[in-house]
C-alpha cells in the first residue's frame, strides 16, 4: 500500500502525552455524583460550565437568532449560501466590541483587522503558517499548553523553543531567560520567527504585568521578529491585577507609526470565557494588513458556520446580555477558585497566586520521592488511579521543575469540587501517616542497629558481621 | 518577515476564476435594482432546492433553537461539544445518507468517517495525510481551480496534470494516465496519488466502472493512492446513474488485492447537493485506519460547529425528507440544465453532454479568433465587461484547450438564466453581424486592391 506522510507516521501531534492519556483514563472510568461516585473527576479539561443558564436564557427569549430569522424574516439562504471567507461583517463587528469591552475599552479594533478561523486551534496554526518556514522557530515560555506541540509544529514543520521559567519569581519571563532561548535556538541552527505567549497564562492563570510586556515588545524589537499574544482567556480575568492587553502596551507607548506594530498579532476565541468551544470561534488579529489577507485566504480551510456567526452575533451585539454575562461569569470563577485554593490549603497544598483562567497552579513537590519528572509521574499516576483526580502534570506542559500541576475548577460543580477536595486530603494524610511511620521504621531500625553494634564492639573485630541494609 | 506561503502567490487567487468574481461583485445583477449588471455564472451553488430544506426547518423550530424532541435545552451539552470524532448521531445519517446516494450500492460505516470544515479542508488534511512536501498529486484537466490552494498551498505538495481533451470526451485514458506520471518522474517528484472528482467540476460527467476500475488498477498498479472527490454525488440527474468509487472497488477482481481499499478514500460535503455551503460540512472516508485516525487529529484545526451538526443530524435523520429533497432536487436541476443547453444551442454553441453538477461545459472555440488563450481570455473579458457575464475560462481550470468555458445554471433562478440567455444570444448575432461587416468590408477591399492591381498594370504597359 502507498506509503503515507511522514506527519501520519510520527508522533508530533503530541498526542502521546501524559495531557491526553490522562484524559482518556478518565473516559473509561468518569465519575458521576449519582452513577459513578467512585469515578474519576475530571480536572485536567480547562472548560468553563459555570455561566451557561446566561446564554441558555439568552436563546430562549432570542429565537429568532437561532431560527435564521431577521426582524422576523427568515435569512436562511442567506445564510446558507455565506462562506465569504471576509465573514460575516455584522459578527466581526460584534466580536471586536466585545474584545474591547474586556480590555475596558481601553483599546479599540478595526473588523476590518480580524480573521475568522474553528477555534484558537486553529488560528494558531494558520499564523504559524502565515509567519515561518518549515524549521523556523517560536519561542515560548514554559510552562505551556500541551496543545502548542500539536497546534504550532506538526504540519508546519515549525519548532518551539522554550524559554525557561520557574518559580523563584512566579514563573515570570525575565530577559535573561529571552536572551538564553533565543541564543540556544541559534546554537541549534533555528532562525527564530517570534516568540508566543499566553495572556492570560495557561496553565499559570496569571496575567502578564506591564514590565513583562514592556520587556517583550523591547526584544522583539532588538530582535526584528514576531510577537503572537494569546489571549484567549482575556475574558476570565476574575481579580487584580486587571487584564493588560500587548496592544495596550503598545498604544501607551505610542508605538503605533513603527515596524513593531505590524509584527503583534493576537489570537482570541469565544470557548473559554464564553464557555463555546464546541462552536469553534478563533479569531487572529493582526496590525499587518498583509498578514490578514493571507490568513484570510488560509481560513477558506476552518471557517466558521455562518448558523453559528449568526447566532454570536445578535448574542454579542446585545450589550445588556455581554456586560451582565462578564459580571455574572468573573464573580463565579472567582469564588470556585477560592473553593479550590482554600480546598487545597486544608490539604497542606499551595498553589500560585492567580487571578485569571479556569484553573490553579498547584504546588505539590513536597510530595515528591525525590526532585525529578519520574517522581512527578509516579505522583501523577497515584493521583489518577488511586485518588481517582485527573489533573495535569507539569511535565505535561514543559515545566522545567518537577512536582507542580494544573487542577482545573470551572468545569465541575461546587458539590463535585468538595469531594475532589477530600479526597486529595485524604490522600494527602495517608502519605502523610506513611511518612510518618516510614520514618518511624527508620528511627527504630537506627535504634536496633545501635544495640546491636554496641554488643557487637564487645566481641572480637574478626566475628563482627557486615551491617544489614 | 513573512513566511513564502504568505507572500507568494500560490493560493492561486489571482486566477480569473477568482478575478471575474472580484469584478461581479463590484456591479452585481439585480432583476430590479440593477438589470444591467453582471450576471454571477462562475458559482457552483445549487440555490434551487431551499425551499424543501427551509420548510423542514419551520416544522422543527426546537431542533434550531438548541432543543431537543421533549423541548429541553440541549445548548449546553452542544455549546461543550467538541470531539473530534465528530457527533454520532450525525456521522450515522451522514453515512446513511452517502449510501442513499449511492443507489445503496455501498454501505459506509461511521468510524471511517472523518467530518472536516467542508471539503476545502477534507481535501487539505487528505494530501497532509498522503504526501510530504515536494511530493506530487496527479489530477485530470480540466479541474477545480480551487485545487491549487487546496491540494498544494500549505502542504507543499505539487500538481502533474493528466491532459484531457475533447477527442474523447475529456475521458481519462490510460495513455494520459502513464503519460502524467512519466512527467512526474521526469521532474523528479514522487507520485503519491490520483485525485479524481466524480462527478466532474468543471464537465458535469459522471465515471464509468471501466473508467474507475481502470485507474484503480493504476493505482495498485504504481502502489499509491487514489482519491475521489465525490462533493457532486447528489446533482446527478440525468443517467448514467452515479457509481462510486467504492463500488467500483467492491468488484470481485480488484477485491482479490486485499490492499485495495485501504488505497482508495472519497471527499464528500453537503456544500453542493443541499446547497449549505455556509455551514462548512465536510467529510473524508477512508478504510485505512491510519489514515482515519490521523485525519480525525488533524480535524480539530477544521472542526464542524457542534450546533450545525446538532440541526444537520436532525434534518438527515428524517428519511421522508431526504428522499422527497433528493428526488425533487434532481427533477429541477435536470430542467434548469435543459434549459441552459437549449437556449446555447439556439445560438450556435454546443455544450459537453452532462449527466451532473451545477454547470455545463460550453464549447465556444469558434468564437476564438485564434485558437490560443490569449484569446480565449479576450473571449472572456468580452462576456464579462461586455456581455455581463461572469463566466469561468477553461485556461483557470488549467484546461490544455482554448474556447472551453464552465456555466454555472443552478445559482440563480428561472428569469435571470433567461436574461443570460438573452444576452448571449445579442452577443453572438453582434458577432456574427459585425463578422459579416468585417467580411464584407474585408471583401471590399480585396476587390477594390484587385482592380486598383489591375488598373496599375494597365498603366504600366502605357507608360513602358
Amino acid at each position: 500500500m502507498g506509503l503515507l506522510s511522514r506527519k501520519v507516521t510520527c508522533n508530533s501531534h503530541g498526542q502521546d502525552s501524559s495531557y491526553f492519556l490522562g484524559w482518556q483514563e478518565y473516559e473509561k472510568n468518569p465519575y458521576h455524583e449519582v452513577n459513578n461516585p467512585q469515578g474519576i473527576i475530571q480536572m485536567g479539561l480547562a472548560e468553563n460550565q459555570l455561566s451557561f443558564d446566561l446564554p441558555e436564557s439568552w436563546l430562549a427569549k432570542n429565537a429568532d437568532a437561532a431560527g435564521f430569522k431577521r426582524d422576523g424574516q427568515s435569512i436562511f439562504k442567506e445564510l446558507a449560501l455565506f462562506q465569504d471567507y471576509h465573514g460575516l461583517p455584522a459578527f466581526k463587528k460584534a466580536l471586536v466590541d466585545f474584545m474591547a469591552e474586556i480590555r475596558g475599552n481601553k483599546v479599540t479594533f478595526d473588523p476590518n483587522h480580524i480573521v475568522l478561523t474553528a477555534g484558537a486551534t486553529s488560528a494558531n496554526e494558520t499564523l504559524m503558517f502565515c509567519l515561518a518556514e518549515q524549521g523556523d522557530a517560536f519561542l515560548l515560555p514554559t510552562p505551556y499548553y500541551p496543545g502548542f506541540d500539536r497546534d504550532l509544529k506538526w504540519r508546519t514543520g515549525v519548532e518551539i523553543v522554550p524559554i525557561q521559567c520557574t518559580s523563584s519569581n512566579r514563573f515570570q519571563i525575565t530577559a535573561p531567560a529571552l536572551e538564553e532561548a533565543y541564543q540556544q535556538a541559534q546554537r541549534k541552527n533555528l532562525r527564530v520567527k517570534g516568540v508566543l505567549v499566553t495572556n492570560p497564562s495557561n496553565p499559570l492563570g496569571t496575567t502578564m504585568r506591564r514590565d513583562e510586556l514592556d520587556l517583550l515588545i523591547n526584544f522583539i524589537t532588538d530582535k526584528e521578529i514576531h510577537l503572537i499574544s494569546d489571549e484567549i482567556y482575556s475574558g476570565t480575568v476574575f481579580s487584580s491585577p486587571g487584564f493588560v492587553s500587548i496592544m495596550e502596551v503598545l498604544k501607551d507607548r505610542s508605538l503605533e507609526q513603527t515596524p513593531v506594530w505590524e509584527r503583534v498579532h493576537i489570537v482570541y476565541s469565544l470557548s473559554k470565557d464564553l464557555g463555546l468551544p464546541g462552536f469553534r470561534v478563533g479569531a487572529i488579529y493582526s496590525n499587518d494588513p498583509i498578514v490578514v489577507a493571507a490568513a484570510t485566504k488560509m481560513s477558506s480551510f476552518g471557517l466558521v458556520s455562518s448558523q453559528t456567526q449568526y447566532l454570536l452575533s445578535a448574542m454579542l451585539s446585545d450589550k445588556k446580555f455581554t456586560k451582565e454575562y462578564m459580571a455574572k461569569n468573573h464573580k463565579r470563577l472567582q469564588k470556585q477558585q477560592s473553593k479550590l485554593v482554600s480546598g487545597l490549603e486544608k490539604a497542606g497544598i499551595g498553589c500560585l497566586e492567580s487571578n485569571a483562567g479556569l484553573f490553579c497552579w498547584v504546588d505539590m513537590r513536597h510530595l515528591l520521592s525525590s526532585n525529578t519528572f519520574e517522581a512527578e509521574m509516579e505522583l501523577w499516576k497515584r493521583i489518577v488511579y488511586d485518588v481517582k483526580l485527573n489533573i495535569s502534570p507539569g511535565s505535561s506542559c514543559h515545566c522545567s521543575e518537577p512536582g507542580w500541576f494544573r487542577v482545573c475548577f470551572a468545569n465541575i460543580s461546587e458539590d463535585t469540587l468538595k469531594v475532589a477536595m477530600q479526597r486529595l486530603k485524604s490522600f494527602v494524610d495517608s502519605v502523610a501517616i506513611n511518612n510518618q511511620s516510614h520514618q518511624e521504621l527508620k528511627n527504630s531500625r537506627k535504634k536496633f542497629r545501635t544495640k546491636w553494634v554496641f554488643r557487637l564492639s564487645f566481641q572480637s573485630f574478626h566475628d563482627r558481621e557486615q551491617d544489614e541494609r | 518577515m513573512l513566511s513564502s506561503k504568505a507572500s507568494s502567490n500560490c493560493h492561486g487567487q489571482d486566477s480569473l476564476y477568482f478575478l471575474g468574481w472580484q469584478v461581479y461583485e463590484k456591479n452585481p445583477f439585480h432583476e430590479v435594482e440593477n438589470p444591467t449588471g453582471i450576471i454571477q455564472m462562475g458559482l457552483a451553488e445549487n440555490q434551487l432546492s431551499f425551499d424543501l430544506v427551509e420548510s423542514w426547518l419551520r416544522k422543527n423550530p426546537d431542533i434550531m433553537g438548541l432543543k431537543n424532541k421533549d423541548g429541553e435545552s440541549v445548548f449546553r451539552d452542544l455549546a461543550l461539544f467538541q470531539d473530534y470524532h465528530g457527533m454520532p448521531a450525525f456521522k450515522n445519517e451522514l453515512v446513511e445518507y452517502m449510501a442513499k446516494i449511492r443507489g445503496n450500492k455501498v454501505k459506509f460505516d461511521p468510524n471511517n468517517l472523518v467530518l472536516a470544515a467542508g471539503a476545502t479542508s477534507a481535501n487539505e488534511t487528505l494530501i497532509f495525510c498522503l504526501a510530504d512536501p515536494g511530493d506530487a498529486i496527479l489530477l485530470p484537466t480540466p479541474s477545480y481551480a480551487g485545487f491549487d490552494r487546496d491540494l498544494k498551498w500549505r502542504t507543499g505538495v505539487e500538481i502533474v496534470p493528466i491532459h484531457c481533451s475533447s477527442s474523447n470526451g475529456f475521458r481519462i485514458s490510460m495513455f494520459a494516465l502513464e503519460e502524467a506520471y512519466e512527467r512526474a518522474q521526469k521532474l523528479d517528484l514522487k507520485v503519491k496519488g490520483v485525485l479524481i472528482t466524480n462527478p466532474s467540476n468543471p464537465l458535469g460527467t459522471t465515471m464509468t466502472k471501466d473508467e474507475l476500475q481502470s485507474l484503480i488498477t493504476f493505482a495498485i498498479d504504481k502502489d499509491i493512492h487514489l482519491i475521489s472527490d465525490e462533493v457532486f454525488s447528489g446533482t446527478v440527474f440525468d443517467s448514467p446513474c452515479f457509481i462510486s468509487i467504492m463500488e467500483a472497488a467492491m468488484d470481485s477482481n480488484l477485491k482479490r488485492n486485499t490492499d485495495v481499499l485501504s488505497r482508495i478514500h472519497i471527499v464528500y460535503s453537503l456544500s453542493k447537493d443541499l446547497g449549505l455551503p455556509g455551514f462548512r460540512v465536510g467529510m473524508i472516508y477512508s478504510n485505512n485506519q491510519t489514515v482515519v485516525s490521523a485525519a480525525t487529529k488533524m480535524s480539530s484545526f477544521g472542526l464542524v460547529s457542534s450546533q450545525t451538526q446538532y440541526l444537520l443530524s436532525y434534518m438527515l435523520a428524517n428519511k421522508k425528507f431526504t428522499s422527497n429533497y433528493m428526488k425533487r432536487n434532481q427533477k429541477r436541476l435536470k430542467k434548469r440544465k435543459e434549459m441552459l443547453v437549449s437556449g446555447l444551442k439556439k445560438s450556435g454553441i454546443n455544450c459537453l453532454k452532462s449527466n451532473a453538477g451545477l454547470f455545463c461545459w460550453v464549447d465556444m472555440r469558434h468564437f476564438l479568433c485564434s485558437n490560443t488563450f490569449e484569446a480565449e481570455t479576450d473571449l472572456w473579458k468580452k462576456i464579462l465587461c461586455e456581455v455581463g457575464l461572469n463566466i469561468s475560462p477553461g485556461s483557470s481550470f488549467h484546461c490544455s484547450q482554448p474556447g472551453w468555458f464552465r456555466v454555472c445554471f443552478a445559482n440563480m433562478n428561472q428569469s435571470t438564466l433567461q436574461v443570460a440567455l438573452r444576452r448571449i444570444k445579442d452577443f453572438v448575432e453582434r458577432s456574427r453581424f459585425n463578422y459579416q461587416q468585417n467580411m464584407t468590408s474585408l471583401s471590399r477591399k480585396l476587390i477594390s486592391n484587385w482592380v486598383r492591381k489591375l488598373s496599375s498594370a494597365d498603366r504600366e504597359e502605357q507608360e513602358r
